[in-house]
This record gives structure tokens, C-alpha cells and sequence, in this order.
């Protein structure tokens, strides 16, 4: 048994909001390089240009790449052999957000009620998903998430008849409906399987996956490469200008599910798809 | 790439006739902030009977909620975001002579509609280059609903602010013949 402190955890949460906001992934800048010697319409490599210009802008003067500096979504694996110290885990990991969101001059998005809609001032309370796993460490993942993008997401309860290639039109259907409204080129991460709830879960964890890397089953890799062509083929192009570089990557996470059911949900990141994330080792208990 | 044009606020019918689908624009001069929970009261303001926080004659909104400043900032980050939020609203606004909205993404037909019957142009800033675009936003100050926030109404003043016109007076829409050009389904 190891424990940890909970300041330690609010210090780290704190960190990684910043983080996220002020420097995008190597692997995006890398795909906008890509998709740079790609774009055929000279509107869409304009687009891209300023965007590249964008992130830099942010990383060298610390400020957000973007005015939506999303709700916090973390994903927070602790090992079933760590005892936090301190203070609650959930209650840390929000005071985190809230001293980031604070320090970091980040944008507080967050309204406490979905009706009455009254802002909670710092951006709590973050939305996390947990997993208990062996051993003695804190994984935790910040992926703060704009909404323009994660308005444009969706659900479809398949039938099994429809099989892969309904999946799959259903996926090209919800980024055609989405336009240039989630700010292309997107990262579109799809789940299939699972239950409901378990379907849209492996959606956001396909955004989390860096682009350019592939699912390691090779089947999967080729939907999703399949699934790729067909989305840049819909003419969307950056910011929905029109071009062949609608989304940058289509991550793709599949689960076991029920023999009466085929759950496919996409979630759609945009360009400044964000997440850092930090391994926190326990120390001996006192 | 169509040639750069530069515009000066207010935005006339005179001026706004001049600008067509696809155009490069640079706009200077003073334009207004709001975004959903503004334009919700705003048109509720308007039902009341009640006065806008601006008279909405030939001026330009930005569909924008920007970060908070640092030291020495005039504004935080400010991109534009999703204007189909603001759809509900807008054809409320351009009847009272509202005459540019500057978002991104689709608007409906009722929007469209408006803007063709009224005379108004729909521009886009890009989406998510709120570091970038703060750099044209000259200064900036909080005129009405400044309990809403991120999401109060502004008065900006801007110099070269870039933006592109995606539908014009006549209803030409950028998103639908991009898309059309490129489209391989």
C-alpha cells in the first residue's frame, strides 16, 4: 500500500488545464503540416496556415489557442493499491480545475443547472471517469472539451443487420451534418458496442488517442482508414470552407456487446483537440 | 484567392451590397459581442418593449465568449462560436436593422431569409483561433449584462479584423458551394 497527498493531486489537475489550453499535441501540428501539403483548395490551406500560427501564438505567449477552454473532462485510472491522503480524490481533482481555470485566465464554461443555466464562476465540476486498476499509481488525463464540437456528436442504437458498413454510414452521416460548425479539420472518435452509455465513453476515448496512430488491430486500423477517406471525401475541407481535409484522423474503440444490439457513437473533436496528461507515483504510507 | 477589401464600421447597405460570397474582409471600427444568454435577453428586451444595449441600426455583432485578460491584454482569446445557437434570435435583430453577424458554422433558412429581405451579411472568422484573432482587437469594454460573464455584451474596437463572407445580401452561402466544389460522394 502506497499513499498520496491530495494537494499533490490538486497541484497536478491544476498544471495539466493550463497545459492543455496553451500547447497544443505535436501530433495535431504534425497532421496540420500533413494536411497543409494535401489541401487542394487554396481557401483551405489559408485556413490552415492561421491555424498553425494560431497554437504557436498560444504556446509562446501562455495564453488559451482557444476562447473555449471547454468542461474538463478527466480520465483518472488509480491503482487499487493507493490511498489518497488528505482530502476526497473527486473533490481534489475539482479544486484542481478551479485553481487552473482561475491562474490560467481560462474561460469558466460551466452552468449548474442544464435549465436554469447560472454560471458556477470556475468551471467546476468537472466531468470524470474513473477506473481502478492494479498497482500503486495515479494516471490522471485532462481533455478539456469545447462545445461547437461536442454539440455536433451522436448516438445510433443499429440494428446487427445493418452491420458495419450502417456504422459506418452513420459515422459519414453525422460529420456531414456537422459542417463546418465543429471547426474542421476534426478528430472524429467513434465507439462501437457496449451499451449506450459504454458506446459514447469509447467515442471521447477515441480523442484521446494522438493522430497519425492507428487502432493496433489491423482490422480496425483499416475501418479506420476507410472511414477517413470517406469523411474528407464529403468536400467540408477546414473551418467548412470547402477541401479534402475534413478531419485529420478517425479513431475507432469497440467493445463486446449484446447479441440483439450494435450502439455507434461519434464524438467529435475539433481542431484544438486537447489533453495532457501525468503518472503520479505513491509514496510509502507514514 | 479573391482580393483583400477593406470595410469601415457602420456597415451600410451601401457598403454591405458590395460584398459578395467569398470575399476577404478587414473590418475596422466598433462591433458588439453576444452570444447565446445576450441574445436571449436582448430579444426578450425587445418583446418587453425595453431598449437594446445598442441601437442596432447598420451595426455588426461577433458571436464571441472570450477568456479572461491577463495583465496587459486588451482581451483574452476571442474566436468566434457556433452561430446556429443564434438562430432563434438573429432574424429578431436584423428586422431592427442589425446588418453583419461575424460566427462560424450553418445558420438556418429563417436567418438566411431575413438577411435577404432586410439586407444583411453573414461573415466568418475562424473558428478556434481565439490567439490569434485577440491580436486585432484593439479594445474592448462591457456595456450591458456584465453578470453573464464571458457571455456579456461588449463593445470592441477593431483594426484589420479578418473575416470572410459566407453569405451575402442575396443568400450566396460559402459552406454550400465549398462543399459542392470538393465533394466527391
Amino acid at each position: 500500500m502506497k499513499e498520496i497527498l491530495a494537494e499533490e493531486i490538486i497541484s497536478a489537475v491544476e498544471n495539466l488545464c493550463i497545459e492543455a489550453n496553451y500547447n497544443l499535441g505535436s501530433d495535431i501540428m504534425t497532421g496540420f503540416n500533413q494536411a497543409l501539403k494535401d489541401e487542394r483548395s487554396p481557401l483551405g490551406r489559408e485556413v490552415l496556415e492561421r491555424l498553425i500560427e494560431n497554437a504557436e501564438i498560444a504556446k509562446e505567449e501562455r495564453v488559451p489557442m482557444c476562447q473555449d477552454t471547454g468542461m474538463a473532462v478527466l480520465f483518472v485510472s488509480i491503482g487499487q493499491d493507493l490511498h489518497v491522503v488528505g482530502g476526497g480524490l473527486t473533490e481534489a481533482i475539482n479544486e484542481g480545475v478551479r485553481r487552473g481555470y482561475d491562474k490560467g485566465y481560462l474561460r469558466k464554461s460551466v452552468v449548474k443547472d442544464p435549465f436554469e443555466r447560472v454560471n458556477t464562476g470556475d468551471n467546476t465540476p468537472a466531468v470524470i471517469h474513473y477506473d481502478i486498476v492494479p498497482g500503486d499509481e495515479l494516471h490522471l488525463i485532462v481533455a478539456p472539451k469545447g462545445f461547437g464540437s461536442e454539440n455536433m456528436g451522436g448516438l445510433k442504437m443499429c440494428k446487427p443487420s445493418e452491420g458495419l458498413e450502417g456504422a459506418m454510414q452513420f459515422v459519414v452521416d453525422t460529420v456531414d451534418r456537422a459542417g463546418g460548425n465543429p471547426c474542421p479539420p476534426i478528430i472524429v472518435g467513434v465507439g462501437v458496442g457496449g451499451t449506450m452509455e459504454k458506446a459514447t465513453f469509447l467515442a471521447k476515448k477515441g480523442l484521446l488517442r494522438e493522430v497519425g496512430i492507428h487502432n493496433p488491430e489491423e482490422r480496425l486500423a483499416n475501418i479506420e482508414k476507410e472511414l477517413l477517406d470517406r469523411v474528407n471525401r464529403l468536400g467540408i475541407g477546414p473551418q467548412g470552407f470547402g477541401g479534402v481535409t475534413t478531419a485529420l484522423a478517425v479513431n475507432l474503440e469497440v467493445y463486446p456487446t449484446h447479441i440483439a444490439g450494435m450502439p455507434v457513437a461519434v464524438n467529435i473533436g475539433c481542431h484544438a483537440t486537447r489533453h495532457k496528461e501525468i503518472t503520479l507515483q505513491g509514496r510509502a504510507c507514514q | 484567392m479573391n482580393e483583400i477589401i477593406r470595410i469601415e464600421t457602420p456597415l451600410t447597405q451601401e457598403k454591405l451590397k458590395s460584398l459578395k460570397v467569398g470575399d476577404n474582409v478587414l473590418i475596422s471600427g466598433v462591433i458588439y459581442t453576444g452570444r447565446d444568454a445576450a441574445h436571449k435577453k436582448m430579444v426578450e428586451a425587445l418583446e418587453g418593449g425595453e431598449d437594446l444595449p445598442f441601437v442596432m441600426k447598420d451595426q455588426i455583432i461577433y458571436f464571441v465568449g472570450p477568456t479572461p485578460a491577463k495583465e496587459g491584454q486588451v482581451i483574452g482569446s476571442a474566436g468566434p462560436t457556433t452561430s446556429g445557437r443564434m438562430d432563434a434570435y438573429s432574424p429578431k435583430l436584423i428586422a431592427r436593422g442589425l446588418t453583419g453577424m461575424i460566427g462560424k458554422g450553418l445558420r438556418s433558412p429563417d436567418v438566411i431569409e431575413a438577411m435577404k429581405k432586410h439586407g444583411a451579411v453573414y461573415f466568418g472568422a475562424i473558428g478556434g483561433a481565439g490567439a490569434l484573432i485577440a491580436k486585432r482587437i484593439v479594445s474592448a469594454e462591457v456595456i450591458a449584462y456584465p453578470e453573464l460573464g464571458p457571455e456579456a455584451v461588449r463593445r470592441l474596437v477593431v483594426k484589420d479584423f479578418p473575416v470572410m463572407v459566407i453569405i451575402d445580401y442575396e443568400g450566396n452561402n460559402l459552406y454550400e458551394i465549398g462543399k459542392a466544389q470538393y465533394r466527391r460522394v
